[in-house]
């Protein structure tokens, strides 16, 4: 197979790059508002802990039942930081393999894992929002509280958001980087 | 013709009546649009904070302007039941002085701290008049953080007033006292055994703690106010004096006698060279000097047994007296420094007094006399110029920072306006009624903001809705940006306000402190978590180390309490969030409920002194479930052998 161009190659390994910060920075974030918290409560996911509001917001879930939201909970943080190790060493290898198909084959797996970072988070999310405990507070009949995979939802008097959060846009770059890299190779063949 | 008759009639009529008629007084007209330059639409925030004396309340008020809004009662010298202060196990201390827990004073006047004479609103420093002390508040947490007594003095008036890098607060006292050894004295011999003390207190620079640093013995007269100097004036403080007569009886007439009583100017920086070069003497008094700590939750009381003090007969060049008619109450001075207004307050001008021309005479030794062999200055050599017919009975002086002085005139119940320089009258406006002190955002400070004027007055009778004999005492809210002052609003005020100082919100208002760190909470009864929660029993003491978080208190059954046991409730708020404090209080309790705050710990003391069962709560409405936030605590007979124990939700 033939090789990548100059251009490409660089592409590729900035692409990789873009994995880094994923250490260093929240990868998701999850916003809650209501008339009594007008300035918002706010929960940063990174690679393997939270931050952010997370007691406020185990205070105020507490009343519907919601399970205590803690770093025990996510078995991904365990597990994620060596996945992502791997992702940046298999990017290493495909830069310097340098052939054509180490792009597709990066966009391919960076593709895969964003998939499947979005099913574990619906999965988790609905889970959180179905799974009440039966003494809870408040029950309002047929009333569940998964959060939004993306974007907005009202849930009882509390407005909730959930998006990517820097590190995730970061990444997104880096796969916007590898789809110019698609696009170039393409139209040098 | 007969229309004619009857108008001729009636205008005889008239002009009979005319001279009789009551002449017009000052009217109240509001002009302009007032409304709208008071109106902070919901949801917005006044542009200034502004920190009121609460007087016999012994409290202070903090009010935003130019709403005139009551944002919060803050204790500093009296109980406060409603959040437990001098209540707790942890507060107690702080109203401790060398006669034991007093809980009660008399707050009257509000130092805002300062750098290079400009507000830092850092602290808020407050007087107590009757037993001599001075608070310093936190401008973080609104809270009185510490309380220093002051000795050797008796009614604490001229007081708190601060150095412009708020080096040292000043105390001087209203009345000499015989001190020492020396008490048990006649009256008669006041003028052998009676003194006036003024404390210089230490204030550092970090941590805002206070230190009686030294106190210098004074003539017994009777020290009324007082003003650092600033800028120019920097190292100079300024105090009047009344009763230069030295009457012990009768003061209304016999310390009104003298033409010219005195400011007394003093060279704190020569004062501290003193007490640097180890010329002070070291002399038995017992004061406390109490501390909040705001990591452990609690308070330290200290009784302290000695002070040092300076004899300024001996130490020469302290202590220099400058004439000034006729009972002297304000004594300020103007944002430059070089000029101190004295207000006499049974005078007929104002006197304006130059920096620059004391210093002058004390260079020329340009003196008339002198006390105890403290010089007195010439009058005449030390006067910029005197303000005529400013009106009756002036008292206090404010500052618009554009070469103004705005002073307070109780007799005449105005404020008159004039220039410092010129010493013009520019404008008055009438006050109701009866007008005590004037605030002008940053007023007293080198740098005011003008803006506003606020007029405390002495005197309310028709300017609210009756309330009996009591009324709430009225504060007047007028803009000062014009030339001509013009009257916004009147909003009633909590106590009987003397001094306040305003400052703007933006100095203080990002950096408040929302709730405590519970890993940073080092109180020895604080709990981390609802899984620390328990009771035990020491002798007859049994500590209950208590949680509360929304929307229960943990443990929330007691049994196994018995008649006489002392019980301690230890009770720490777990939330992690603004604005959520609890409460805990528990029936038949002699004593108030707690507080706390979001991060703190807190205790109730209670002997229980009967048996049953006693419900406990949450007075502060927390969540949805607040109703649901309560417990018991079961009382047996004393010897009882129901065994101590304790759960939450463990029977269900």
């Amino acid at each position: 197979m033939k090789s990548l161009s100059l251009t490409n190659r660089i592409l590729l390994l900035l692409a990789v790059l873009t994995l880094i910060p994923a250490y260093f920075t929240p990868l998701w974030q999850i916003s809650l508002w209501a008339p009594q918290y007008p300035e918002g409560l706010n929960m940063k996911i990174w690679i393997d802990q939270l931050s952010g509001n997370v007691d406020q917001i185990n205070g105020v879930n507490h009343y519907i039942g919601m399970k205590h939201i803690g770093v025990e909970m996510f078995p991904e943080f365990t597990y994620l930081k060596y996945v992502m190790g791997a992702m940046i060493g298999l990017g290493l290898i495909f830069f310097l393999v340098g052939k054509r198909w180490s792009i597709y084959s990066f966009l391919g797996l960076l593709s895969a894992f964003g998939i499947a970072i979005l099913v574990d988070m619906y999965l988790w999310g609905y889970e959180y929002g179905h799974e009440l405990d039966p003494k809870a507070a408040i029950k309002v009949d047929g009333m569940s509280y998964q959060p939004p995979l993306i974007g907005y939802k009202q849930l009882l008097n509390f407005l909730a958001y959930s998006g990517p959060d820097t590190g995730s846009w970061i990444l997104m770059g880096g796969m916007g980087l590898l789809v110019l890299a698609v696009f170039l190779d393409w139209k040098g063949k | 013709m007969k229309t004619n008759k009857w108008l001729l009639a009636a205008g005889l009529i008239a002009a009979a009546i005319a001279p009789g008629c009551k002449p017009k007084g000052a009217q109240s007209a509001i002009t302009g649009d007032a409304a709208s330059k008071v109106y902070v639409a919901p949801g917005q925030h006044d542009e200034f904070y502004n920190i009121v004396s609460g007087g016999f309340n012994g409290q202070m008020s903090v009010v935003g302007l130019p709403s005139g809004r009551v944002l919060k009662i803050l204790p500093v010298f009296s109980v406060h039941p409603e959040n437990g202060w001098g209540y707790s196990e942890q507060s107690k201390p702080m109203l401790n002085t060398a006669n034991g827990f007093v809980p009660w004073d008399d707050l009257h006047h509000i130092a805002i701290s300062t750098t290079n004479a400009e507000h830092d609103a850092r602290w808020a420093f407050g007087n107590a008049n009757n037993t001599p002390r001075i608070a310093r508040v936190d401008l973080n947490s609104f809270k009185t953080v510490e309380i220093i007594e002051i000795p050797n003095s008796a009614g604490n008036h001229s007081s708190p007033f601060i150095t412009q890098n708020t080096e040292y607060v000043v105390a001087g006292t209203r009345f000499s006292v015989p001190v020492g050894d020396n008490q048990d004295v006649s009256i008669d011999s006041y003028k052998e055994n009676f003194k006036g003390y003024i404390s210089f207190i230490g204030v550092n620079q970090e941590t805002g703690e206070m230190n009686l640093s030294f106190q210098i013995e004074a003539p017994p007269f009777n020290f009324d106010l007082a003003r650092a100097g600033k800028n120019k004036s920097h190292g100079w403080f300024f105090f009047s004096t009344y009763n230069t007569e030295m009457a012990h009886t009768l003061l209304e007439v016999n310390a009104s006698q003298k033409d010219k009583d005195f400011i007394m100017a003093v060279n704190w920086k020569k004062a501290e060279e003193y007490v640097k070069a180890g010329k002070g003497t070291k002399k038995k008094a017992r004061y406390a000097h109490n501390k909040w700590n705001e990591e452990t939750h609690s308070a330290t009381s200290t009784i302290m047994e000695e002070v040092l003090t300076l004899d300024p007969t001996v130490l020469k060049d302290i202590v220099y007296f400058i004439p000034c008619p006729k009972s002297p109450h304000g004594t300020d001075t103007d944002p430059t420094g070089e000029y101190i207004i004295g207000s006499g307050k049974l005078a007929a001008i104002i006197p304006v007094f130059s920096f620059t021309k004391m210093l002058a005479a004390i260079e020329k030794k340009d003196f008339e006399g002198d006390i105890q062999g403290m010089p007195v200055l010439k009058y005449e050599s030390v006067l910029h110029g005197e303000v005529q017919k400013p009106g009756l009975g002036p008292l206090h002086t404010e500052f618009d920072g554009k070469g103004n002085a705005y002073t307070s005139m109780f007799v005449s119940s105005e404020i008159v306006k004039w220039n410092i320089e010129t010493l013009e009258v520019l404008d008055r406006a009438p006050t109701y009624y009866s007008v005590g002190h004037l605030s002008i955002p940053g007023g007293p400070t080198g740098k005011p903001h003008g803006k506003y004027l606020v007029a405390y007055n002495k005197i309310t009778k028709d300017r609210y809705l009756p309330t009996g004999p009591e009324l709430a005492h009225s504060a007047q809210l007028y803009d000062i940006s014009g030339d001509k002052m013009q009257l916004l609003l009147d909003f009633p005020t909590i106590g009987e306000p003397h001094y306040a100082e305003s400052f703007p919100a933006s100095l203080i208002k990002d950096r408040q402190v929302k709730f405590y760190p519970i890993e940073k909470n080092h109180s020895p009864y604080a709990l981390k978590g609802i899984n620390d929660a328990r009771v035990e029993r020491k002798g007859n003491q049994v500590h209950v180390y208590m949680t509360s978080i929304r929307s229960n208190f943990r443990p929330d059954n007691i049994e196994g309490v018995q008649v006489g046991d002392e019980v301690y409730f230890h009770v720490t708020n777990l939330e992690q969030d603004w604005d959520v404090p609890h409460g805990f209080a528990i029936k038949g309790a002699n004593t108030a409920e707690l507080l706390i705050m979001p991060g703190e710990t807190s205790t109730l003391k209670w002997i229980p002194d009967r048996v049953g069962v006693f419900p406990f709560y949450c007075t502060d409405f927390c969540s949805a479930l607040h109703q649901e936030m309560q417990g018991y605590l079961r009382v047996s007979p004393k010897g009882s052998n129901v065994p101590l124990k304790y759960s939450t939700g463990a029977s269900e």
